[in-house]
């Protein structure tokens, strides 16, 4: 590799050819601060917070986009660079509503911490302030652009990574605000609802529609009958929103804080990743031997099922008809344990804890009813979750562990491995292989797994060859449709997941600041959590759950029964790309 | 969210026709959005909904995309243009001279503000710099009819004989 060497601050450093000026900073340990720029996303020189000199240029430069070059000398804390910088955070606040009490992201917020290692005069450039109209008609996204700094962050997530780009900035100059299309609402526009722009937002432009409230409320009445579950991915990432270590598993911590939150019973959602499992492994079965549509896609995640029936409504008889692990969870709960602990289904009050804004989206399909109410009531997000639990006041980090409520507490490992990208066909593999040869013993399939775009595999299974592939981000979904439809590619089973790294690394989930993200291999770190996590499990195949088995001796039978269907099935339906 | 006034957008098929060749010719052509919206405007003679589609489907690009360089460059239109097309002068000349007072009488007479049009259909108002007549300060183009050293009480009579002509009223 061609090294370069160059000095910042008059430090030297000798970096690879093609680093710009922010990355030699970083390896000679200097922070030079950023707004507009966040790694592999964005990458525009706009926001011009991250200016510094470069000896013998003239004007001041930005460190995010220019590439470092043998011999330069830069300097990142000048006088002229403070002041410059100074000024540009009070132009972005001289428009910003400066409510940041009442702001979701108050000491969270990228732009009040770059106003405090400023010292900035937040009236120094007072001005009137465009007011906005706050967009929160759909279910899952509400955008106040009163908040918003055009950083294009979330824009160049949207286009360039989800390949779905409904927002982009709309007017000029002063008037530029960043919208849908005719200034409408996302909700009239093709958005999946990944939530990638709200993890990629700096400031508090951007957050989920939240269903807090309804949750309290719920658990204020003693007519309700009040069950929570957790998805697998929740237990790899909600510590964080306490400060601990990312990939720190917090499970037990986790189901001690929503007991203590007054939930009538905290159940693992594991457990309907595993029937997902039992369900799924059964339909490509039946698709392989009957010569049925193939590749059969995962349908587990909201985003990317919303994606298909926006972009691809051709490629839905490839989606597997499973319900997803959170609706299945539902339809048992309100029918099955209902019956069985006799409770009126009426009077439960269904909370999933869930990694993702979709599946706010996905609660309220009304062809997931199995009868004439919802399954699920509420979908919180891990970082709803996080401030109902600050808002009692728990000390979470000094909790002990407890365990998730009978009769739905044991899962396998393969359920929770579903949290990351890859888990769900590894999964799947592991109970397939399981079902075509009874002898079948390997239970780890690595080739699955891992940060490449696209990962493909071929595994041989009681004599028959199974090719599967596995991408997550919607971009890369997009590509490998195009490949498959072309016929380029051919594969019996395909898993994809909106969201880049997977659940893990959910619209829903803590926000890590650029900071954090620019520098930390945090998706790589939350994955490990789960992977270990199912290392450790005694039982790692979904077939060998006690749940599973249970429920299929009381109440299925087996995979792809009539009933089964009933419950534990649906249907897509194609939306219109506008 | 507040929907903008959209008006009731007709093409003939001959206008469809010539949108399609434009975007044939530029397809795959890269930078072709900004060319192809300048066709379509000429084709048109604004830039609806409809035809933003046309061209976001055609070019294989989002609508947001699309809309983001319509809503940027000030040449682009929005709403549809009147049969007779109002340009009140804002250069120094004519707003020293009251140009403002002008399309002030003008908005109050049509009841529709600058950038838009009747919903009839007959006329549009827009501002412009310098017309290059600053000796008749404060000028209004009608169509190809300049109009000089206005005062705001004659533009009702002006608006009127347009009507007379046209037998429509406002």
């Amino acid at each position: 590799m061609d090294m370069i060497n160059l000095t910042i601050n008059g430090i030297p450093v000798s970096v690879p050819k093609g680093y710009t000026i922010l990355q030699a900073a970083k390896a000679a340990k200097i922070e030079i601060p950023t707004l507009c720029y966040l790694k592999e996303i964005n990458c525009i020189g706009s926001c011009r917070v991250c200016m510094v000199e470069v000896k013998g240029r003239r004007g001041l430069t930005a460190a995010c986009v220019i590439p470092a070059e043998d011999g330069m000398e830069v300097l990142t804390n000048t006088p002229k660079v403070r002041a410059s910088r100074k000024t540009t955070i009070e132009l972005l606040l001289s428009t910003h509503h400066k409510k940041c009490l009442s702001c979701i992201r108050n000491n969270h917020c990228e732009l009040q911490k770059l106003a405090m290692e400023y010292n900035v005069d937040e009236d120094r450039f007072p001005s009137e302030e465009p007011v906005y109209e706050i967009d929160d008609q759909s279910p899952y996204i509400v955008r106040d652009n009163n908040k918003c700094v055009n950083c294009m962050r979330c824009v160049s997530v949207c286009k360039n990574v989800q390949s779905v780009s409904v927002i982009g900035p709309i007017r000029r100059g002063y008037k530029v605000h960043v919208g849908s299309p005719f200034d409408r609402s996302l909700n009239d526009s093709p958005c999946v609802g990944c939530g990638q722009c709200i993890v990629s937002c700096p400031v508090g432009a951007l957050y989920e529609k939240s269903n807090v409230d309804e949750v309290w409320e719920a658990l204020a009445d003693p007519d309700k009958y009040v069950v929570f579950y957790t998805a697998p991915s929740i237990r790899a990432t909600l510590g964080e929103s306490f400060d601990m270590p990312i990939g720190t598993n917090v499970e037990g911590k986790m189901v001690s804080a929503i007991r203590r939150l007054g939930v009538d019973k905290i159940f693992n959602m594991d457990f309907t990743a595993d029937l997902t499992i039992l369900e799924e492994a059964n339909e490509l079965v039946q698709r392989i031997t009957n010569h049925e549509t193939l590749p059969m896609f995962t349908s587990c995640c909201p985003g990317w099922v919303k994606f298909a029936e926006h972009y691809y409504p051709e490629m839905l008889p490839h989606l597997s008809s499973c319900k997803s692990p959170q609706a299945m969870f539902g339809a048992i709960l309100k029918s099955y344990y209902a019956e069985k602990y006799n409770i009126d289904p009426e009077k439960m009050f269904v909370v999933s804890v869930i990694p993702c804004t979709g599946k706010k989206f996905e609660v309220t399909r009304q062809e997931l009813r199995s009868k004439e109410f919802d399954d699920v009531d509420v979908a919180l997000t891990t970082r709803e979750l996080a401030r109902m639990i600050k808002s009692t006041g728990i000390d979470f980090a000094d909790l002990e562990d407890e365990d998730y409520d009978a009769p739905f507490n044991k899962a396998t490992g393969g359920g929770a491995i579903f949290g990351a990208t890859g888990g769900v066909l590894e999964a799947a593999l592991r109970t397939a292989a399981r079902m075509l040869d009874g002898d079948f013993k390997a239970v780890e399939f690595k080739e699955v797994r891992g940060p490449e775009q696209i990962r493909e595999a071929k595994y041989e299974v009681a004599g028959v060859e199974v090719k599967v592939a596995v991408t997550s981000g919607l971009g890369n979904a997009r590509k490998l449709i195009e490949k498959i439809k072309s016929g380029e590619a051919d594969y019996q089973m395909v898993e994809v997941m909106a969201c880049p790294g997977g659940c893990i690394n959910g619209g829903g989930q803590p926000i890590r600041s650029d900071k954090v993200s620019n520098y930390v291999d945090y998706k790589a770190l939350r994955s490990k959590a789960l992977y270990n996590y199912d290392e450790n499990c005694a039982l790692r195949s979904s077939d060998e759950s006690p749940v599973v088995k249970m429920i299929y001796e009381d109440y299925f039978e087996k995979p792809g029964t009539h009933k089964a269907h009933e419950l534990l099935h649906t249907t897509y339906l194609p939306r219109g790309n506008h | 969210m507040s929907e903008k006034t959209l008006f009731a957008f007709k093409s003939t098929s001959a206008q469809d026709e010539k949108l399609k060749e434009v975007i044939a010719k530029y397809k795959d052509v890269p930078g072709a959005l900004l060319p192809v919206l300048q066709e379509a405007q000429g084709i048109f003679g604004y830039l609806p909904i409809e035809v933003q589609q046309s061209v976001a489907d055609g070019l294989g690009i989002s609508l947001s995309e699309v809309y983001g360089v319509a809503t940027f460059y000030s040449q682009f239109s929005l709403t549809p243009k009147g049969e007779h097309r109002i340009s009140v002068c804002l250069g120094t000349a004519c707003y020293v001279k009251g140009a403002d007072k002008i399309l002030a009488e003008l908005e109050k007479k049509l009841g529709i503000t600058s950038g838009e049009c009747t919903p009839d259909g007959m006329f549009s108002i827009d501002s412009c710099r310098c017309v290059g007549a600053c000796g008749l300060a404060p000028v209004m183009m009608i169509d190809d009819e300049v109009y000089g050293k206005l005062t705001p009480d004659q533009v009702g009579k002006i608006i009127d004989s347009y009507i007379e002509k046209g037998g429509k009223s406002v």
